[in-house]
């Protein structure tokens, strides 16, 4: 104790919270409201408090899978849903002509409101602390968290932290030859605290990512574009938002094309790009490249789409979705310019790449915690994962698990087929990833489970767990899940005679087959029919809220492909069963091969069939880890 | 993890010339120095050695030996090994095995060994099941197979069915995740078309497990006919023809297996099929029904007619309704003085049948060459070539392809419903890993319990 005194030379601030949580973006507002919420003293840093829930980059939430991380992270007991229906001013259900896992909500946020609502939700928060400050270093004593150090000196003792630095630390912005230390939109970049991470033996990358212009609304000609409204009846994303809540007017996007002449001034100007000069070294996203990766990579395609998207309804600064870039601001001036519908732009921000460290996510457990450092967390894009909605994500589970931890209760482990969630979670803790992690539809093996319209029904019961749902939302969802159940069964085993309204219904929908005779599940199976067209020969039917008439014709319609997804899903658990001891001694195991036998001592699988998904570990080695493993269960371990 | 040390009969049970005693584990060669007495002690021979002596046990000499010495880790199992070549019969071998276990090892699982082998490093899953097949493959042409299997042809052909699999799901994924830059117009007719393809590559290899079997396997084969017409005759005259086994073990088919006998490269199993060799008047005792039922059984019937007796309508109601593919009708003792003759008999069988018709001699065993070819047209010509053919050998396989084909029948089945394209993948999918179980590169929780489970003891 009398050395700690000799290093301060003056009086510092000590504080002493349950929780303390760096950064206040989407992930850090998850984290720190799960943690509050749940009753711990909890801290939040931020570099500057207006920029809170800050949406540097696209204004909008949602999108293909990334819709469904909202809705789970809603389930949950999260706060995303709830702040995007309280501040969109647009909303769309993606992908509508496709089958119901790939529907996916987006809306267009008012960004200043988006970012004020959260910052008014988290002020009005009980057992909630805002803080401005950097923190610099984390404490750790024997491998466990104490606290963390901000630059002013200050030492807040913790019991756990949340890291969620999104793209701050050491950030550095780039465009042509310009080259700023600062974070996103000119907010100062987080300096210290990677020499303190890596002091304590975390392993840092670099990755980056970039974002697009943003232009004058006033200096556009919209008459040469295509509109693109909003949904006429808008969909909420929290279960909790009244439906009549978000029927709201919207504004509109519009739609706009590169053309080959964009195409050339970026051909003709690649080499003054700081990402084919080598002048940035981080590794970007393949999935939101960058317009000039586009060009070079598709180079057949003629012209690339833009979404032109309102910033907000205070501002008249435009989005272009889709041309992000990094080129000179001379470049770039004349490539938006070239751009039909844009000849006379005004831009207000330039576009530019951002590089920043994050972590190997390895270092972490599916808890979202340090394998390294007992109670230090992380979320968010410090992960090294992209997007608002993967932050929330990643962020509401880290800090449930830090809650949990200090509660000492059971950590909330999503697997792959519980949801997105999990899929990002395990993806990022098993997957050698070289770029930032964007979530994809794709990526999910049990998609048409993890549809976005029964997330309520997936994980209400985690969060009532966790004690983030209340009793009552809870008990919601069961009493939901009794209508579905109970209106499936009566369609089961209610069959259709021969009526005249039966007839006349045959009549007006020929291609369907034969009505009378069949039950009204078999009816709705068939292709041309579903559960709302089949009213008029139902005549018993219940009267049922909309969430659950379309969970009844979903569940009927697609009891096929559901059911052979669920036996997907049971071959999955079998192996994710299969637990393999967190001790294991991969050296035992002569017949591994050596490169299989490094990844699982670095990645340390929970299971074998998370070993199976580490790359650079092949089935052969999974077979020969199962073989021993039972071998093990047999003879038991260490004998002899 | 330590081994313990292991021990088993190497060698089917049976009247085999030799028998193998196989010893594993980090103490095989201290017990084979306990039961061995030969020129030097095995502790100190090198490996892959043989040594000349006795195996005696509370001081009585057992046998006659060969032993061989395998050091770790160049075995079968990457262990010590020690292997007790004798002299064979169950009584010796087994009086071995006793005074093997006596001397400190323990009785093997079946499969043990080969687990050892794989656990060890010496071998994959998928090879593993080759490795089986070659050693169990009862014909030259089997061997070929497996032989081919053991090289990946059949991996091959399967990887390159999965990869087809993989880049339409990809295909389909990636449009879903970017419909700027792919469309999926016009797309749904393309993957009905590939996956049709596909289907009838599958269907090659299942009609192929028939073919695969037998050439693993043996011909299932019957021989009927009326009483006296020369049965039993025939049967001595095919088991005279190379050396035949006669054994009462149960084979891989439910039938109880009669006889065994190499016509050529193939291997016959004569099937108990209604105990021909007691009696010779069956037709009479079980009626036709049952003379069908043992027909329709085998892969292969051989129908004996008495050529000195006039032809009956029964054998030609019975013969016209087994399938023309199996059925050779040997019209016997043609050196008598026959009374049906060759031509009247094939109008009488009809055009189908008249193809596989052949006069005999059981007796003199005179036709018995024309009959083998005859066996090996009706098997393995013509569209089966041996040398670049596949086959698939077992029912895990099969089984596996079997599922494959009928998810890929599902996804013909959402595309003519007109499902949304993201539907295809869940059932594309499916067929992608069931097919993957057959390479090995599809992980299965029990598919190590699958494989070693059909290993036989000591192997």
């Amino acid at each position: 104790m009398d050395q700690k005194k000799e290093e301060k030379p003056y009086h510092v601030l000590e504080e002493t919270y349950d929780v303390v949580v760096v950064g206040a973006g989407h992930a850090g507002c998850e984290a720190a409201l799960a943690c509050a919420r749940l009753g711990l003293e909890t801290i939040v840093f931020t570099i500057s408090v207006e920029s809170i829930a800050l949406m540097p980059c696209n204004p909008n939430i949602g999108g293909t899978s990334k819709g469904h991380i909202v809705r789970e992270v809603d389930a949950l007991g999260g706060e995303m849903g709830k702040n995007i229906d309280k501040t969109f001013i647009q909303s769309r259900l993606l992908n509508r002509s496709k089958g119901p896992a790939v529907h996916s909500l987006r809306a267009q946020a008012d960004k200043a409101e988006y970012s004020r609502a959260m910052r008014q939700t988290m002020e009005n928060t009980d057992h909630l602390v805002i803080r401005q400050g950097e923190v610099s270093e984390i404490l750790v004593e024997n491998g466990v968290l104490t606290g963390v150090k901000t630059t002013s000196g200050a030492i807040y003792h913790c019991r756990a932290a949340v890291l969620c630095t999104g793209t701050y630390l050491n950030a550095r912005c780039i465009y042509g030859e310009v080259s700023n230390a600062t974070g996103p939109n000119g907010l100062m970049a987080a300096t210290h605290l990677t020499d303190s991470l890596k002091e304590n033996g975390i392993e840092m990358v670099r990755f980056k990512t970039g974002t697009p212009a943003r232009i004058d609304r006033r200096s556009m000609d919209f008459s040469v574009m295509t509109e693109q409204k909003g949904d006429e009846k808008v969909i909420p994303f929290s279960f909790e938002t009244d439906p009549e809540s978000v029927q709201k007017e919207q504004v509109s996007c519009w739609l706009a094309y590169t053309n080959e002449k964009t195409h050339a001034i970026i051909r003709e100007n690649i080499h003054r790009s700081p990402l084919f000069s080598g002048e940035i070294k981080g590794t970007g996203p393949r999935y939101c490249p960058s317009i000039e990766d586009k060009v070079v990579r598709f180079a057949d395609k003629d012209r690339h789409q833009i979404f032109i998207e309102p910033e907000g309804l205070s501002t008249n600064e435009m989005y272009l979705s889709g041309m992000s870039s990094s080129l000179p601001e001379d470049v770039q001036h004349a490539m938006y310019r070239s751009i039909k519908g844009l000849e006379h732009a005004v831009i207000v921000k330039n576009a530019y790449a951002i590089e920043y460290d994050c972590i190997k996510a390895r270092q972490l457990k599916n808890t979202l915690e340090f394998r390294a450092i007992s109670g230090l967390f992380a979320g968010g894009q410090f992960n090294g994962s992209s997007g608002y909605e993967e932050a929330a994500g990643q962020g509401l589970i880290a800090g449930i698990n830090a809650a949990m931890k200090i509660l000492g209760k059971e950590p909330v482990v999503l697997k792959r087929s519980d949801g997105y969630i999990g899929v990002l979670i395990d993806d990022l803790v098993t997957k050698e990833t070289a770029e930032p992690y964007r979530m994809m539809t794709s990526r999910a093996e049990y998609r048409l489970l993890l549809r976005q319209d029964n997330a309520d029904m997936r994980l209400s019961h985690i969060g009532y767990r966790v004690g983030l749902i209340s009793r009552e939302r809870y008990e919601k969802v069961l009493e939901k899940q009794r209508l579905i159940e109970e209106e499936i069964r009566r369609l089961e085993h209610t069959g259709v005679g021969n009526s005249p309204e039966v007839q006349a219904f045959a009549a007006a929908h020929p291609d369907a087959g034969p009505v009378a005779g069949n039950t009204l599940a078999d009816l709705v199976r068939r292709p041309e029919l579903d559960y709302e067209v089949l009213a008029p020969v139902d005549r018993e039917r219940p009267l049922l809220p909309d969430a659950v008439r379309e969970q009844v014709n979903i569940q009927v319609k697609y009891e096929g492909y559901i059911r052979r997804q669920m036996q997907q899903v049971e071959q999955f658990k079998k192996l994710e069963g299969k637990t393999i001891p967190e001790d294991f001694d991969y050296d035992l195991v002569p017949s591994l091969r050596l490169e299989a036998r490094q990844k699982l001592k670095a990645y340390r699988p929970a299971s074998v069939g998370q070993a199976g998904r580490i790359s650079g570990v092949s089935p052969a080695d999974i077979s020969v880890l199962l073989v021993y493993l039972k071998k093990l269960g047999k003879e038991g371990v260490g004998k002899d | 993890m330590r081994e313990d040390t292991i021990a088993a009969i190497g060698t089917p049970s049976g009247q085999g010339g030799i028998g193998i005693v196989r010893v594993s584990g980090p103490d095989a060669v201290a017990v084979g120095d306990r039961l061995f007495h030969g020129k030097c002690r095995l502790s100190e021979a090198d490996t892959h050695t043989i040594h000349y002596g006795t195996v005696r046990w509370k001081e009585k000499v057992l046998d006659e030996v060969l032993v061989s010495v395998f050091l770790a880790p160049h075995s079968y199992t990457g262990e010590d090994t020690v292997e007790i070549n004798c002299h064979g019969g169950n009584f010796v071998l087994r009086r071995i095995l006793e005074a093997a276990l006596e001397a400190g090892a323990r009785s093997a699982r079946p499969g043990e060994f080969t687990e050892r082998a794989f656990l060890n490093g010496k071998m994959d899953l998928a090879r593993a099941e080759a490795v089986m097949d070659v050693i169990q493959s009862k014909n030259k042409y089997a061997l070929d197979n497996a032989v081919g299997q053991l090289k990946g042809n059949l991996s091959g052909v399967i990887s390159r069915m999965r990869e087809d699999i993989l880049y339409e799901t990809a295909y389909i994924e990636a449009a879903l995740d970017d419909p700027e830059h792919m469309s999926l117009e016009g797309y749904s007719e393309r993957l009905k078309q590939k996956t049709e393809e596909l289907l009838c590559r599958i269907q090659k290899l299942i009609a192929s497990f028939d073919s695969g079997r037998m050439l693993k396997e043996g011909v299932r084969t019957a021989i009927l006919g009326r009483p006296n017409a020369g049965k039993s005759t025939l049967l001595n005259a095919l088991l005279r023809e190379e050396k035949a086994i006669v054994t009462d073990i149960a084979g891989t088919t439910r039938d109880v297996l009669e006889a065994s006998a190499f016509i050529g490269g193939t291997e016959l199993l004569i099937m108990d099929t209604a105990g021909i060799r007691d009696t010779d008047d069956r037709i009479e005792q079980i009626g036709v029904e049952r003379a069908l039922e043992c027909g329709k059984k085998a892969d292969l019937v051989l129908y004996v007619l008495d050529s000195s007796q006039p032809a009956a309508e029964e054998d030609m109601r019975i013969i016209r309704m087994l399938s023309p593919g199996k059925v050779i009708v040997l019209l016997n003792k043609t050196d008598m003085e026959g009374v049906t003759d060759l031509s009247l008999l094939k109008k009488m069988l009809g055009e189908e049948h008249a193809a596989a018709v052949l006069e005999i001699s059981a007796r003199e065993r005179t036709g018995v060459d024309r009959l083998e070819q005859m066996i090996g047209d009706l098997f393995f010509r013509g569209d089966i070539s041996f040398n670049d053919e596949i086959y698939i050998t077992n029912i895990r396989q099969k089984e596996a392809l079997t599922e494959a084909k009928e998810s890929l029948e599902l996804v013909l089945d959402s595309i003519r419903k007109g499902m949304p394209e993201d539907f295809y993948s869940i059932d594309l999918m499916n067929a992608y890993e069931k097919l993957g179980l057959i390479i090995g590169e599809q992980i299965e929780e029990d598919l190590a319990d699958k494989i070693f489970g059909t290993f036989c003891m000591g192997k």
